[in-house]
């Protein structure tokens, strides 16, 4: 793509006080949208963004792969004998741990935003306060929902045979997207309080390293040490492995994902208070 | 909520923002009366973009009131919302994103279904005459088609008033030429406009009253005009060919100025600042006459010019220290 900008049009623009006094016209106003329509328009901005820049799906597509490789030939022979036993256990984590890692950039597209412009005229528009916000997630939804067919079909391909079927796993995705999503609140809360793409990135890997290896994604609680066990089980992430495991496992654990959903929604509250506060006093 | 339609567009009474030590806005009083251009001038750091902010909502002030239309920027912020729009400093569009793109989603977020919302964009584009340019990434737009889209996307929703903050600053003359047009054409349609700017020609030109900002406080406030006179119409500017003939000329400048005249770094060059002279034509009639008086008394000059008074000589005459240019502390 070039960087040279386009040269002006060969006949000069000369502003006419008609053409632009039809456009100031007042016509009738359309009545104020509401919430859902405004956060649907704020999700179409982020795919656009996704179709113009299509590169940054890069970490919702090789990312991915290259967890799911690795740690099924790293840890497979060592921890359940074989790469393909290990990989009906670990399939599942290793999905959570790459699109958990993956909402991070929810922070980072929060806080490029503020640096530009285009953040303040949101700001001044009469619309629904959290709109932009939650445009931002539904875009990262999308991401999301890539991650996980991406990593599904690859398991498939090196030998998941999950016993829950398509129901099961349809389910298990939904529920990983879903979680996400209020998990995603963290991010738009760091984004909008660091000063730096290069702060978010380094809170998150100090959010997102114990969360994730501090799990049950890799190994059994059960072989760790009593006071690790202790974090683990408190780790929302082990509810939703353990959650999303059963859902494709075909033994749907119900009390897990209460526990999923109920995290979710505590999520959001908080988080999502948060960053509106800041979004409002920014 | 009722409103008498003689509501001023702006009304401020000792209006203050604080950013740690530097009081970026210092009590700041104004009233905008409504269907003008209104003038706010300053050098960089004076406090015009923290204000601009405060007024559009997207800053909370420290202390004193701000209503737009009579609606308070604190508690009925959304009403203000729904009447505003600011063309920040730095483009307000997605540079990502198509001109189209950018509108269509505008005109979705005021509530257009995406017919609505295709036709007006369109409309729109034609009008700044961007539409060879709509379906390419604003970032590879010129800094004039950036300033247009941003403008077009500020008056989408038709606003009653309109934050211009410094919307020619790096602009090439013919863009910025532009842009004063389309300023023209959309205060004549009745929406106020809110105009900060570094350059006193361009307030001059556009606005119907003016205030000068420094340092958090205003210093004065008047028609352009008034301002000016305050200041004095201008300074002529003279180069001699011959250095040795710099006294002869000063006399005689002075002698048909009625004022002093200052001797440049420059061994050939002389300013003599006018005063007394309201208008521009008083002003060039006193010019025309000195240049008349020094070849009459054969004084070769080659470079004889009437300027309009610079910012910073309005700052000079009305505080006495010169446009300092501070780090801008809005946030």
């Amino acid at each position: 793509m070039s960087t040279a900008t386009a040269p002006e049009a060969t006949t000069p623009y000369v502003p006419s006080a008609e053409t632009l006094g039809a456009v100031l016209a007042p016509s009738e106003q359309p009545a104020r949208p509401g919430a859902f329509a405004v956060s649907m328009a704020f999700g179409w901005r982020a795919m656009l963004k996704i179709k113009h820049v299509p590169e940054q799906l890069f970490d919702v597509t090789a990312f991915p792969i290259i967890m799911t490789l690795m740690f099924t030939y790293l840890f497979g022979g060592a921890l359940a004998g074989s790469t393909g036993e290990y990989l009906q256990f670990l399939l599942p984590g290793i999905m959570v741990m790459s699109v958990i890692m993956t909402t991070m950039y929810t922070g980072v597209s929060v806080n490029t935003d503020i640096e530009k412009g285009v953040f303040d005229r949101f700001r001044t528009l009469p619309i629904w306060r959290p709109a932009p916000m939650v445009g931002y997630l539904l875009g990262d939804m999308f991401r999301y929902t890539t991650a996980s067919v991406v990593i599904l079909v690859l398991g498939l391909i090196l030998g998941f045979r999950p016993d829950g079927g398509v129901v099961g796993v349809v389910a298990g995705v939904g529920l990983l997207v879903a979680f996400s999503f209020a998990f995603s609140w963290i991010w738009t809360m760091f984004g909008l309080m660091l000063r730096s793409e290069k702060s978010v990135m380094g809170v998150s890997m100090l959010v997102m390293f114990p969360m994730t290896f501090l799990s049950n994604i890799l190994v059994r609680p059960e072989t760790m040490p009593g006071w690790l066990q202790v974090f683990v089980d408190v780790n929302p992430i082990t509810h939703l492995v353990a959650a999303v495991r059963s859902l494709m496992s075909g033994s749907t654990d119900m009390g897990e994902i209460v526990w999923v959903l109920g995290s979710g929604a505590a999520f959001i509250v908080v988080f999502g208070t948060l960053t509106m506060r800041m979004y409002n006093r920014k | 909520m009722t409103v008498s339609t003689a509501a001023p567009a702006i009304e401020t009474s000792g209006l203050v923002k604080v950013f740690g030590e530097t009081r970026a806005v210092d009590g700041i009083d104004l009233t905008v009366p409504a269907g003008t251009v209104y003038g706010v001038l300053g050098p960089n750091g004076a406090g015009k973009t923290t204000a601009v902010r405060m007024l559009a909502t997207l800053l909370r002030p420290d202390a004193g009131e701000a209503r737009v239309f009579g609606h308070d920027v604190l508690r009925e912020a959304d009403a203000v919302r729904s009447r505003v729009s600011l063309t920040g400093q730095y483009a307000s569009v997605d540079e990502d994103l198509t001109g189209t793109e950018n509108l269509v989603l505008l005109a979705r977020l005021v509530g257009h279904r995406k017919p609505a919302a295709r036709e007006r964009a369109a409309n729109l584009l034609a009008a700044f005459g961007l539409t060879e340019a709509a379906d390419r990434q604003v970032k590879n737009y010129s800094g004039g088609m950036r300033r247009r889209l941003d403008i077009a996307a500020s008056i989408l929703h038709t606003p009653d008033l309109l934050f211009l903050d410094e919307p020619t600053t790096g602009l090439d003359p013919r863009s910025r030429n532009q842009v004063w047009e389309i300023v023209r054409a959309v205060v004549a349609h009745g929406t106020t406009v809110l105009l900060t700017t570094q350059y006193l020609e361009e307030a001059d030109r556009l606005a119907s009253r003016i205030a000068v900002i420094d340092r958090g406080k205003v210093i004065a406030e008047g028609t352009p005009g008034q301002l000016k006179s305050s200041v004095g119409a201008g300074a002529v500017h003279v180069r001699l060919r011959d250095a040795a003939q710099r006294p002869d000329a000063e006399r005689v400048l002075s002698r048909t100025l009625g004022v002093p005249v200052e001797q440049d770094a420059d061994p050939v060059a002389l300013t003599a600042r006018l005063s007394g002279v309201e208008t521009e034509a008083g002003a060039a009639e006193q010019a025309s006459r000195a240049l008349a008086e020094l070849a009459h008394e054969g004084i070769t000059v080659d470079d004889f010019s009437l300027g309009q008074p610079s910012l910073d000589e309005v700052f000079l005459a009305l505080t006495d220290h010169p446009a300092t240019t501070e780090k801008e502390t809005a946030a």
